[in-house]
């Protein structure tokens, strides 16, 4: 067993975990970070993507021990202390950017670190930079509207128009 | 007749309403089935087989036990008098053959992945890790993977307790049902006669929620919370496989992660997990990893698809021949047997077709069992129907939409009685179409696609369309009953008035991410006049909602939302009576409007229904003789399904030196009736494109010769990411469903029954000009550019043959020739 010291949504936590263990199953299993979700094998869906010391990161490629010393945001201290929505969280809802949610928490960090590295990105640029996290639910299209809402380029909801 | 019914409201349906369901799940507030601990809980791991076909000879678990933190090991031995059978709830046949499919494999595993052998330990970790301790001997068996090979004379079988590999051939026949005209006058007197082979590749449904369940032993009982469609069939199926007095089994379906037909059946995992739970009197959990559910969940399509059109020379269709070979895999399991039969009745589609035969086989292989995944036999007959429609263009010279518009039901001819038997309510395939058709612009596109013909430009470009039907809203209990299936179609609802004036909402749907509880709130709050917000829907659990027939085959909605309305109507006659006595006046002489009854002529004096629902609640001034509740239940038995319908249109550009496609545009326009939510709506046909689109481009699961699953992970099972796929255009056309007081019909598998052939149309009109008439799915870069460069293109070129080197998606060598030039 090693011992980690690791601040994770604004709380600092020391524990002891096998050299083995990942970042997400040091979240989950441990101290019940359970928001944060694995939904694959292979570090392919994104569904764990975190924010690892200010960069998004899969918590699956992350072994717990290379957090040590870190600060770790996961989907459940984005919003404030007041329960206020982060920007990106308000865009999923208002572009039906989700449907059964499960990818949700990694695509919300993943677009949240996209656009804190490009603010004002294209649609091609925001297709590609959420490449690695996959959704089998909505098709991307509203997950690309709500980018580019939470970018201030959109302010129309869903473009039905029948 | 109530006001309510003469004169709906209409102040939420069809807005486009933000879902109640997001905040939690925005902010990572969710009860997935995984996160769950109990005390003393313990974990499950599963030995499963790597081998296709053998004979297990030995188990040898001794070691496993000695593991750190393993609690026990179980065999299929362990398990044998106890376990029962998978059950298979649709008999197609009354001789279909159902070899019983075992939850932990006893004697003999039959595909790759079957479970062997479960480790119980205290954690996951410890549990997985003993894994490697069991050793097993197999002796192996032949692999039986080419379904044409499998029902030859002298085939190995794939159990040996069957006298073939044949389950089942399920047959229908127009003339022979009284429907139609004779099948054999038809294709005796064809002027024109064009036939194909399709291949509908084996699909993974690939939810992005592994699979997990938790069982907890209460007294006789169990409580088990599972990643399912299905917590009320699951109850149900689950007393009857194990012996468990249904009255003692409490289902949970907690956040469901999406499902697309994945989570419908009652599964292996769920089965073993009950028994070790209650072998060991301890709440147990398993999860599945990603490369498990790829592997052992159920998966979709995979059928060899032999299609006769007849026609006369001016393109008037007179007769489809359909022929089906189904893999069922190597077990049936819940609906497996039935999702062709389902496609049976659609590959006549939007079309006057005067003679009609299908005729499907249903065939164990060695592969992983095959069941729903979104669509599930609608998707392939309407591939097979829009592809074979191009092809008949083709041979005939006639532009592909004129065929088109020649031979479908005109919006005059509704109410229609296809050739099949099914009556479509509603339609209205011109509006659609000429819709379509101006939003994409299809003058200009085939203008410019001229023009790089001409030019030979390194790019082309094709068009395809797809002018689809389906039936959906699953089902009249009555035609249910008639297919053999082991269920009705209805759907429950309970509707509780609280003191406070909210609403209380029990529905027997259960939601795994469509928008449920805020489509139903709408609903809701138009019929009883209430406030959206004030309305919660409860579902997904068998001990608050106990009854109910779950969500799948776009039917929550159609069915489970007019039960709803059913109840909320009662609940506005039980209230009428009420109302009348608190505002002294006679019941007839009231009215019900916007949530308010009130004395026709004297709009001053009026009570609320949450006024009526607190004097309910006090009961102390009720009329003599009425029951102190507003509460009412509905169960609603649909009388038809719901015929959704509309046309996509796909423009590929296909790079001819890397023979990689591009949707250049894909637009399509859906009438699904009158929308509850067009923000739902436009979210589930964006996703169903998109599962369409993978089929045609992108995703298939290949077996090698050996039987294993190569594509086994998601670096080899590749769903589209966000940058392969364009931004759709979506509209619609209303034309509102005569079946239901509603008049909605199912939109959740639409996009993917109409999108595949729409692309695969689209690439094979850009092929078509160097000799190419089909394309095997999914069309890679390399399937089109040998398609190009393949030589004998007249038979169907490179195109309609897999990848070289012989793998066995879909029964390998047998299926690489394309039925051809027209015969």
């Amino acid at each position: 067993m090693t011992k980690i010291d690791v601040t994770v949504d604004g709380v600092k936590y020391t524990d002891d975990v096998e050299p083995r263990t990942l970042l997400v199953h040091y979240l989950r299993e441990q101290i019940g970070k359970v928001g944060t979700v694995v939904g694959c094998d292979t570090s392919n869906c994104g569904a764990c993507t975190v924010d690892l010391d200010g960069q998004s990161v899969k918590s699956c490629t992350v072994l717990a021990v290379q957090a040590d010393g870190s600060e770790v945001t996961t989907i459940e201290g984005l919003a404030d202390e007041d329960g206020n929505l982060h920007p990106m969280q308000t865009a999923f809802h208002e572009q039906h950017a989700l449907q059964c949610g499960f990818c949700t928490p990694g695509m919300i960090m993943a677009c949240r670190d996209l656009l804190k590295n490009n603010p004002n990105p294209s649609e091609e640029e925001i297709r590609a930079g959420i490449e690695g996290n996959l959704c089998r639910c909505t098709g991307y299209q509203n997950i690309v509207r709500a980018v580019q809402a939470a970018a201030g380029n959109v302010t129309t909801g869903s473009g039905v128009s029948a | 007749m109530t006001a309510v019914e003469e004169k709906p409201a209409t102040l939420q349906i069809g807005q486009p309403r933000k879902r109640k369901e997001d905040r939690h799940l925005i902010t990572g507030r969710t009860t997935w089935c995984d996160n769950m601990v109990l005390p003393g809980m313990l974990h499950l791991a599963i030995l499963r087989s790597p081998m296709a076909h053998a004979t297990i000879t030995s188990i040898d678990t001794t070691e496993a036990k000695t593991r750190p933190g393993v609690v026990a090991v179980y065999t299929g031995q362990d398990f044998k008098d106890t376990q029962g059978n998978l059950p298979c709830a649709w008999p197609v046949t009354p001789d279909m053959v159902n070899p019983g499919a075992p939850s932990l494999a006893v004697t003999q595993v039959n595909h790759v992945g079957e479970c062997v052998a479960v480790v119980v330990a205290r954690t996951k970790a410890a549990a997985q890790d003993a894994l490697e301790g069991i050793d097993v001997e197999y002796e192996p068996l032949p692999a039986i993977l080419d379904m044409e090979d499998a029902i030859k004379e002298g085939s190995p079988l794939v159990h040996p307790n069957t006298a073939s590999n044949k389950s089942y051939t399920w047959a229908f026949e127009a003339g022979a049902a009284g429907t139609g005209a004779p099948i054999d006058d038809a294709l005796a007197n064809a002027e024109v006669t064009v036939k194909r082979r399709f291949i509908q590749q084996r699909l993974i449904p690939a939810f992005m929620e592994p699979r997990s369940t938790v069982v907890q032993p209460i007294g006789e009982g169990v409580l088990v919370h599972s990643a399912t469609q299905i917590p009320h069939i699951l109850r149900t199926m689950l007393a009857l496989t194990l012996g468990i007095e249904e009255q003692k089994v409490r289902v949970v379906a907690p956040d469901v992660g999406g499902g697309f037909g994945g989570k419908i059946p009652v599964t292996p995992e769920e089965v073993i997990t009950t028994l070790v739970a209650r072998k060991l009197n301890k709440p147990v959990k398993y999860t599945e990893s990603r490369s498990e559910s790829l592997m052992s969940a159920h998966h979709g399509r995979d059928q060899i698809q032999d299609i006769t059109i007849t026609a006369k020379r001016d393109g008037t269709v007179t007769g489809l021949d359909v022929h089906l070979l189904a893999d069922m895999g190597a077990y049936l399991r819940l609906v497996g047997p039935g999702v062709p039969i389902l496609g049976a009745f659609m590959f006549p589609a939007i079309y006057k077709i005067p003679a009609y035969r299908f005729v499907c086989d249903g065939i164990f292989t060695t592969k992983t069992a095959t069941d729903a995944y979104r669509g599930a036999g609608r998707p392939e007959a309407t591939y097979a129907i829009e592809r074979i429609m191009d092809e008949l263009a083709a041979e005939l010279g006639m532009d592909p939409m004129e065929l088109r518009r020649k031979n479908w039901i005109t919006h005059e001819e509704f109410p229609y009685t296809m050739v099949a038997g099914l009556t479509y309510d509603s339609g209205n395939y011109e509006a659609a179409t000429d819709k379509a058709l101006e939003l994409i612009g299809w003058d200009e596109l085939r203008a410019e696609q001229k023009q790089r013909r001409e030019s030979n430009d390194p790019v082309q470009i094709g068009l395809g369309i797809s002018t689809f039907t389906e039936m959906c809203g699953l089902a009249p209990s009555r035609v249910l009953g008639s297919l053999a299936y082991g269920a009705g179609g209805w759907e429950s609802a309970s509707v509780r008035m609280l003191a406070t004036g909210k609403v209380e909402v029990v529905t027997g749907a259960s939601a795994h991410g469509q928008g449920h509880e805020t489509a139903f709130s709408q609903i809701v709050a138009d019929q009883l006049g209430v406030a959206f917000e004030d309305v919660e829907i409860i579902h997904g659990d068998t001990q608050s909602s106990p009854k109910g027939l779950d969500t799948y085959g776009s039917r929550s909605l159609a069915v489970g939302g007019i039960a709803i309305v059913k109840a909320t109507e009662k609940v506005i006659e039980k209230a009428r009576k009420i109302a009348a006595h608190l505002l002294e006046a006679n019941e007839d002489d009231l009215d019900f409007a916007a949530g308010s009854f009130s004395v026709k002529g004297s709009p001053g004096s009026a009570v609320s229904i949450g006024e009526v629902a607190f004097a309910t609640f006090m009961a102390h001034n009720l009329p003599d003789g009425v029951e102190p509740s507003l509460d009412s239940d509905a169960v609603y038995d649909p009388e038809n399904f719901s015929f959704p319908h509309g046309t996509h249109l796909c423009a590929v550009e296909i790079d001819t030196e890397t023979g990689f496609t591009k949707i250049r545009k894909y637009v399509c326009v859906d009438d699904i009736g009158n929308p509850i939510n067009p923000m739902i709506i436009e979210g589930q046909v964006h996703g169903g494109l998109a599962q369409g689109i993978a089929q045609a481009l992108f995703e298939e699961a290949v077996y090698d010769d050996d039987g294993n699953l190569t594509t086994g992970t998601f670096v080899d099972y590749t769903l589209p990411s966000a940058a392969d796929l364009p931004s759709f255009v979506t509209d619609r056309t209303v034309t509102p469903s005569t079946s239901n007081p509603l008049g909605v019909k199912g939109v959740g598998e639409a996009g993917t029954i109409a999108s595949t052939p729409a692309v695969i149309n689209a690439v094979v009109d850009a092929l078509r000009q160097y000799g190419v008439n089909d394309i095997q799915m999914p069309a890679t870069p390399e399937r089109v550019w040998r398609a190009i460069h393949g030589g004998d293109t007249a038979s169907g070129g490179g195109g309609a043959h897999r990848a070289e080197g012989g793998t066995n998606a879909y029964g390998g060598a047998s299926t690489s020739t394309s039925d051809g030039a027209n015969s």
